[in-house]
């Protein structure tokens, strides 16, 4: 597969990750972006550009189970991760607690920010250092939503951490 | 971004080497400053060295009670690490007053000192900027400063370093460890990053072709009296207007050693060890750290928008030694005093 504009002087790169589950191995020019082969090549346009620098985190996904920026980091340097996206988390008909949680909590308006949100989420339950309510608004300040919905988020979460940290870390693997 | 070669490193000798041979070259580790630059054509190197092989991933207890922390160890790792909370607490403060729990995930020891400034105009090629563009002016001097430097700065450049780390670093007194084509050295941290002079494209002392391999710090007796202060336009996720680092040691209500370290202020993470000796064995109150904040930004200088930065340092330093003194640190989460 060729991904990113051409640019012969310059080898494509062997690359292999897996993807929500299923094995990929991509020849890859060096500058393309983690979130800029999930959105283009790969189809997977769940995972939102929001500023493309690191400011806002709707591009969060999850590589080898901890939440990162997709937009800061080059697709050729993640050799050998897991990574999953919000595709990756749930199906319609098999929600993923986190999810199912969001829209119970009306936590999003326009959804721009929602899949960034919803893995997110899932790290900071699994990072296991939730305190208190205040613990979860500064854990989730690397996501920023537009609408709003900050409290409707936080009661999301507090209500998914309620059920118990076990079955959402079973969940997310 | 424009286009360039990528490899992988996978010893330190092999980076250090493909380092000094291509003048082009930059290191890549968490990728979250790099990579920012890299978009705006600020950084546009022609190949890229990933170290992220490297067996630079490791947080080791000293022979002499210290601990030694890889280059390659995410900043959330070291904040969380257990030994850190409880012998460095006011490091692992300091980082998780910084950025966000993403990029802290990603954000690497070596890379978070190595940083660049967050200066709007070293950011916007269509401006000047000595420090992107050597000799080509300071489009920040007379235009908008209000993140800008009111100590150390020079004719040249006005600009901060961004990193809370640094600060927590400075007042602990680290060391680095880098390794260049000459071979391994030590380098104090006050040493490490430079004020801007008439060459503020330099914001290290790193020479060409060296990488850092870890930080060390020594035992300290600061776990109990120290705090990291940081005062920014919102409460998480934006970077420090003004920052304090404390790290105090008390005997009977006197200050033994007593260490102030400023973020937000300089070229690099400011330390005055000759305003702090002044204060060794003075009793620690209000009125002596209105002193110290005064002997401590007697050099400082506005530039017009960040004029208010002086005021609100030396709030900060006396509120941060009130709390330090007092043993109640500040809360990074809840924002609150303990
Ligand atoms: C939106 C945003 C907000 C932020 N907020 C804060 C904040 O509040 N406080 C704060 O402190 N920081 C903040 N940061 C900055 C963040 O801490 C740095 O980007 C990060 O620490 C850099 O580490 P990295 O591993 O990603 O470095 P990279 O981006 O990989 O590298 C940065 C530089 O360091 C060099 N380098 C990397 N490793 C080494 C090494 N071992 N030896 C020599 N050179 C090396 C690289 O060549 C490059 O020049 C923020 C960043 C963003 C994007
Ligand atoms: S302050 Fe420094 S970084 Fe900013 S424009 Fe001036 S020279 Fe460039
Ligand atoms: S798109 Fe990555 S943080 Fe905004
Ligand atoms: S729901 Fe619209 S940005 Fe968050």
């Amino acid at each position: 597969m060729d991904i990113g504009s051409r640019n012969d002087a310059v080898p494509l790169c062997s690359t292999a990750f897996v993807i929500n589950g299923q094995q990929f191995t991509l020849e890859l020019h060096p500058w393309v972006t983690l979130l800029d082969l999930l959105r283009g090549a790969l189809e997977l346009s769940g995972t939102k550009k929001g500023c493309d620098h690191g400011q806002c985190g709707a591009c969060t996904v999850l590589i080898d189970g901890e939440r990162i920026n997709a937009c800061l980091k080059l697709a050729v340097s993640l050799d050998g991760a897991r990574i999953t996206t919000i595709e990756g988390l749930g199906s319609p008909e098999s929600l993923h607690p986190m999810q199912k949680a969001f829209i119970e909590h009306d936590a999003f308006q326009c959804g721009y920010c929602t899949p960034g949100q919803i893995c997110s989420a899932i790290g900071l339950v699994s990072e296991g250092r939730v305190h208190s309510r205040a613990d979860i608004r500064e854990l989730m300040s690397g996501n920023l939503c537009r609408c709003g919905a900050y409290t409707n988020i936080a009661d999301a979460i507090e209500d998914v951490m309620g059920q118990g940290r076990n079955q959402i870390r079973e969940a997310a693997e | 971004m424009r286009p360039f070669s990528y490899t992988r490193a996978q010893t330190v000798q092999a980076a250090v080497q493909a380092l000094a041979s291509d003048p082009q070259a930059v290191l890549l580790a968490g990728g979250t400053n790099l990579i920012d630059l890299m978009k705006y054509e600020v950084e546009r190197p022609g190949a890229i060295i990933d170290i992220n092989r490297l067996p630079l991933n490791f947080i080791d207890d000293l022979p002499d009670g210290g601990i030694r922390i890889g280059a390659l160890v995410t900043n959330s790792s070291v904040a969380h690490d257990e030994r850190v909370r409880t012998r460095y607490p006011l490091l692992a403060s300091a980082i998780l007053a910084g950025a966000s729990p993403q990029l802290r995930n990603a954000a690497t020891t070596g890379g978070n000192l190595v940083q660049r400034t967050r200066c709007y105009y070293f950011y916007d090629p269509a401006t000047p900027c000595n420090k992107r563009q050597p000799g080509s002016g300071c489009a920040a001097i007379g235009g908008v400063n209000r993140i800008h430097a009111i100590l150390g700065a020079s004719d040249s450049c006005i600009a901060v370093h961004p990193s809370d780390m640094c600060v927590a670093l400075a007042a602990l007194g680290a060391t680095i460890e880098v390794e260049g084509p000459a071979g391994r050295r030590d380098i104090a941290f006050s040493d490490f990053h430079r004020l801007p002079g008439d060459r503020p494209e330099l914001d290290n002392t790193l020479q060409s072709g060296e990488l850092v391999v870890a930080i060390r710090l020594e035992p300290n007796h600061f776990a109990v009296h120290h705090t990291y202060l940081k005062l920014r336009d919102r409460l998480s996720y934006a970077f420090a207007l003004v920052s304090v680092a404390v790290a105090v040691e008390l005997s009977n209500d006197r200050l033994v050693d007593v260490r102030v370290a400023l973020g937000g202020v300089a070229h690099k993470p400011w330390r005055d060890r000759l305003v702090e000796a002044e204060f060794a064995g003075v009793v620690a109150d209000e009125e002596a750290f209105q002193k110290l904040a005064e002997r401590l930004l007697s050099g400082a200088k506005g530039h017009g928008g960040n004029h208010f930065k002086i005021p609100l340092a030396a709030k900060a330093i006396v509120r941060a030694l009130k709390q330090a003194t007092s043993g109640r640190l500040q809360d990074q989460a809840a924002k609150s005093v303990q």
